[in-house]
């Protein structure tokens, strides 16, 4: 039963072939004897979750239920959700409890999902492989010696492990469709603006975005029609209508344009992650759909601009944890800025102390023009790229990490190299464009590869269908790491 | 050597929102600390800024007033630094392009009429405050104040002392409150002002290094700064020195202004657009709309005054140095049916002391526009003396009624009855044969007795020309 998808599962509850309590015990169980060797959760509160079932159980008995009602879901630790530890994995907040709710967890809430725990991040949101948290690194669930991906390497593991049938992340350069490759999952970043970032702890806030981690693409859309509206609380939320991402999911790929960016497919692509994307385009391609080459020109500036725009983000939004009204404190300091001091040194690790210097020293006087304010004008040519080549395709193919899962421990003492893990994603981010990974077979060493699908703006819709269609022909994301039954 | 005083104003004027600039929270002040600090403005992980349609309106209001442009895009920017009492470690402020540039604000001084120009006037949100008296050894932090709008208002160098300075001061807080964006309350901080001062050889054109005052409540303060900041900067250079650029604080105790941080020290605020604010966009018709609310102005309200009522300049200056007192002083008018000069004497001599004995504003005068219009009508038809006025003023201020109930009851109507008046002199004359002997014997000064005796007589209520013209006559 811990195998099946959110629809399977919930015809289940309908039917009232199980309980919202049976499947929520069923789920702690695997958690209470997975994750002691997978690490993927930070906080698991089983009397919340049961109560949490049990309301379930009485609203599916009213058939006041949605498709996520007694849902055991869980959440990336860094939206807010009143009552549990929010911690970003991060010393700063290893002991904060959130007076409040994200619009994400309300919606999640709302719709009936039993929450049972916050999954481990990288420290706020910075990192592709997950061993940058205050509490120690997520291990793979194909292989515990290696990582899941990051930054919401916590969520990807929980859902490989089928610890909860879905989970969400976030994605702020590829920190939900990279891990999602790297475990076998199925992930999707909606377009910027399309999920409420209200109580969503910020990194940098004009890139990161909500979104989901499950087992299908089919389940994704589900994730989504919670997830995803208009909320006046975030400035930067689109006020359009609800959609049901789910509409077109049946929709034939015959006479889809799929775009191939040449600058994808290029060295710097593994041999055994670019063969796993190659077969996957080939299977589109057998149910009708038609590839176009395009190019995104200025696909190798990505990175060092996200390099610059993201910390610059991050420096002043993590200004807030200066010990002063909640988080930690360092014990002993002289006076106001040695506290300061003190305080940040001890509650930030070393990597979010490197983009806080990075970012500080990128907006500084003298400073700002040559880095900034260069690197917003790269990120408009950057979205040009893309507006371009969706000008001659409908949906663009292409790996979503360079690699299959590498060894714990194998980048951390190179930051560039494990920057260059979200070659394919980030450009994604600077854009504002939606993107997907879904899996599409095995590397080296046996390990999952996904193919990203990116979308044009709000097509999410189209993403999904195109995605289920592959999933209908091919059972990759069916498969599941060995020593978890 | 002859000095120029070169001084520019940067003045916070907080806006009269019920709600902060970002959050729903109350802008109310003298709660209990950090009971109107919400989730948003204590920075809570994960909370974002909304933007308040209010505020917004209110710098449109005050673009609008001031003949500036109102930008159709404008952009809220991140001022970065780390203190207690800023719970984002940075202020939403704007930088690059404000809400509202140029503009002016013309002032009177000493009857002369001058125009200062604004550089600009842009959306911002206050800091909260740090208490260190009341907390042994700590500091306390109180977060109410912390989101409250405020449109930070910059004025250019254009004034010359430290009078056009208040003028110009007290000119834009009447403005203030004229168009209802700021309650004007200096004691509660809602308008405060900072005064970047220079000296230069008078004739140069080149800028002197300037410094910058802070810690400015008050106008007497304001003045009282700016002339010390001069002194000290005079005789700095004037003993070899250099002026450094610096901030500096005013300290109403000594009377002295004091270094708080130089040009070197000051903080590199890191600005940049804020990632969680859309750009502001204000379309043309959101500022007709507001137009269409706008009153007459004190500006052209003061031309009137002295095109329509042949008012002088300073006189219509202080008449619209309030729209509580413009309102007053036209209502009067009104019911008295003309006489403009009249009303304004009354309304800028005992009424206007009256207020300030009372501390009050026009709208809260203890005698209503009505009753001056009663009173004056009564001076214009003669019922009663300028004298006697004053005294049916003070009693109508003391609430016993209507001017002509007052003078009724006491008896204070003018006496022009030509007859009463001659039984009078002719008591005067009998009771007073010495002074008509005297006066007989060329003694002019004897006469003015004389009519002093007869007004004495009538209890001030003669009509003093009749008065004359009958004891002329009947000493032949």
């Amino acid at each position: 039963m811990f195998d099946l998808t959110i629809s399977a599962l919930a015809s289940l509850l309908r039917d009232r072939k199980a309980s919202s309590e049976e499947l929520t015990r069923l789920f702690l169980g695997r958690i209470a004897r997975l994750d002691p060797g997978l690490n993927a959760f930070i906080t698991v509160d089983e009397e919340k979750a049961l109560a949490g079932a049990r309301a379930a159980d009485a609203r599916l008995a009213k058939g006041e239920a949605t498709p996520l009602t007694g849902i055991p879901i869980a959440h990336k630790d860094l939206f807010c959700a009143k009552g549990w530890k929010t911690t970003c994995g991060s010393r700063m907040l290893a002991d904060f409890v959130s007076p409040y709710d994200a619009h994400v967890v309300e919606q999640f809430d709302r719709a009936g999902a039993v929450l049972v725990g916050k999954t481990n991040m990288d420290e706020f949101a910075m990192g592709s492989s997950n061993e940058s948290s205050h509490f120690g690194p997520v291990r793979n669930p194909w292989d515990r010696a290696r990582v899941p991906g990051g930054s919401s390497g916590g969520s990807a593991a929980a859902v490989a492990a089928r610890l909860v049938p879905a989970a969400t992340g976030t994605d702020t350069g590829g920190s939900i469709r990279q891990p999602a490759s790297l475990t076998g999952t199925s992930g999707i970043r909606p377009t910027y603006g399309a999920v409420s970032r209200y109580g969503m702890v910020a990194f940098a806030s004009s890139l990161d975005q909500g979104g989901a981690f499950g087992k299908s693409a089919e389940d994704l859309a589900l994730m989504l029609n919670v997830m995803a509206g208009f909320d006046e609380r975030d400035s930067t939320s689109i006020e359009r209508p609800k959609e049901d991402y789910a509409r077109v999911l049946a929709r034939p790929l015959a006479g889809l344009r799929v775009g191939l960016p040449k600058e994808y497919f290029t060295a710097d692509l593994a041999p055994d992650v670019a063969a796993c994307v190659t077969a996957a385009i080939a299977e589109l391609k057998a149910q009708g759909a038609t590839t176009v080459e395009v190019s995104l020109p200025n696909q190798a500036l990505a990175v060092p601009v996200y390099y610059v725009i993201a910390p610059a983000e991050a420096s002043s939004n993590l200004s807030r944890f200066d010990g002063v009204r909640y988080g930690h404190r360092a014990a002993d300091y002289a006076d106001l800025n040695d506290m300061y001091r003190k305080t940040r040194a001890q509650g930030f690790g070393a990597e979010v102390q490197r983009r806080i210097l990075v970012g500080t020293y990128v907006l500084s006087h003298g400073y700002y023009d040559a880095y900034y304010l260069q690197a917003q004008k790269v990120r408009r040519l950057i979205a040009r790229d893309f507006t371009q080549a969706f000008k001659a395709c409908d949906v663009i193919a292409g790996p979503a990490a360079p690699t299959v899962a590498f060894p714990i421990g194998e980048k951390t003492s190179d930051p560039v190299q494990m920057y260059l893990e979200d070659l394919y994603t980030i450009s994604v981010n600077l854009a504002g464009l939606p993107g997907l990974s879904v899996p599409c077979g095995f590397g080296d060493h046996g390990l999952p590869v996904g193919l990203q699908l990116i979308g044009d703006y709000f097509d999410e819709a189209r993403m999904l269908n195109v995605a289920h269609q592959y999933q209908l022909a091919t059972d990759w994301h069916r498969r599941s790491p060995p020593g978890i039954g | 050597m002859q000095w120029e005083v070169v001084i520019g104003l940067e003045t916070h004027a907080q806006l009269s929102t019920a709600s902060k600039i970002f959050s729903g929270s109350s802008t109310a002040f003298g709660a209990a600390p950090n009971t109107q600090a919400s989730a948003v403005d204590i920075a809570l992980p994960g909370v974002l800024p909304v933007l308040n349609r209010g505020a917004v309106e209110r710098a449109i209001r005050f673009g609008l007033a001031v003949g500036a442009t109102i930008a159709a895009r404008s952009v809220f920017a991140r001022k970065n630094y780390f203190y207690p009492d800023l719970p984002k470690g940075y202020q939403i402020s704007q930088y690059e392009l404000p809400v509202v540039s140029g503009g002016d604000v013309l002032i009177v001084v000493d009857g002369v009429e001058k125009r200062v120009r604004l550089t600009r006037a842009h959306l911002e949100e206050d800091a909260g405050k740090s208490l260190h008296e009341d907390f042994h050894g700590m500091s306390g932090i109180d977060l109410n104040r912390a989101g409250t709008p405020l449109l930070e208002i910059v004025s250019e160098p254009d004034m010359r002392s430290a009078g056009e300075a208040v003028a110009y001061a007290k000119t834009l807080h009447s403005l203030v409150r004229w168009i209802g964006i700021c309650d004007g309350n200096m004691q509660e901080g809602s308008f405060r002002c900072d005064a970047n001062v220079s000296v230069r050889p008078a004739g140069s054109e080149v800028l002197g290094t300037r410094c910058e005052i802070k810690n400015l409540n008050s106008f007497r303060f304001l003045e009282k700064a700016i002339e010390y900041e001069v002194r000290r900067q005079v005789a700095l250079i004037e003993d070899g020195g250099k002026v450094r650029q610096e901030t500096r604080l005013w300290d109403p105790q000594k009377g002295e202004t004091r270094s708080m941080r130089s040009k070197e020290d000051a903080h590199d605020y890191r600005y940049f657009p804020d990632p969680d604010l859309l750009p502001l966009e204000i379309a043309p018709g959101w500022i007709a709309s507001v137009k269409a609310t706008m009153p007459e102005l004190p500006g052209a309200m003061r031309s009137r005054f002295v095109a329509d009522h042949g008012l002088g300049a300073t006189d219509a200056a202080t008449l619209t140095s309030s729209k509580a007192l413009a309102a007053y002083f036209e209502e009067v008018v009104r019911l008295v049916g003309g006489e403009p000069r009249a009303c304004a004497n009354w309304v800028l001599g005992e009424l206007l002391a009256l207020l300030n004995r009372l501390e009050v504003e026009a709208d809260a005068s203890p005698v209503a526009p009505g009753a001056l219009a009663g009173l004056v009508k009564r001076v214009l038809d003669g019922t009663v003396s300028g004298k006697t006025a004053k005294e049916v003023f003070e009693a109508m201020a003391a609430g016993e009624g209507e001017a002509d109930a007052i003078i009724d009851k006491r008896g204070l109507r003018q006496i022009s009855d030509a007859g009463a008046i001659e039984a009078l002199v002719d008591q005067v004359l009998a009771a007073n044969a010495k002074l008509v002997d005297d006066y007989r014997a060329g003694k002019e000064k004897a006469f003015n007795a004389l009519v002093g005796q007869v007004m004495k007589a009538s209890r001030g209520l003669v009509n003093p020309a009749q008065a004359n013209a009958i004891l002329k006559k009947k000493l032949g």
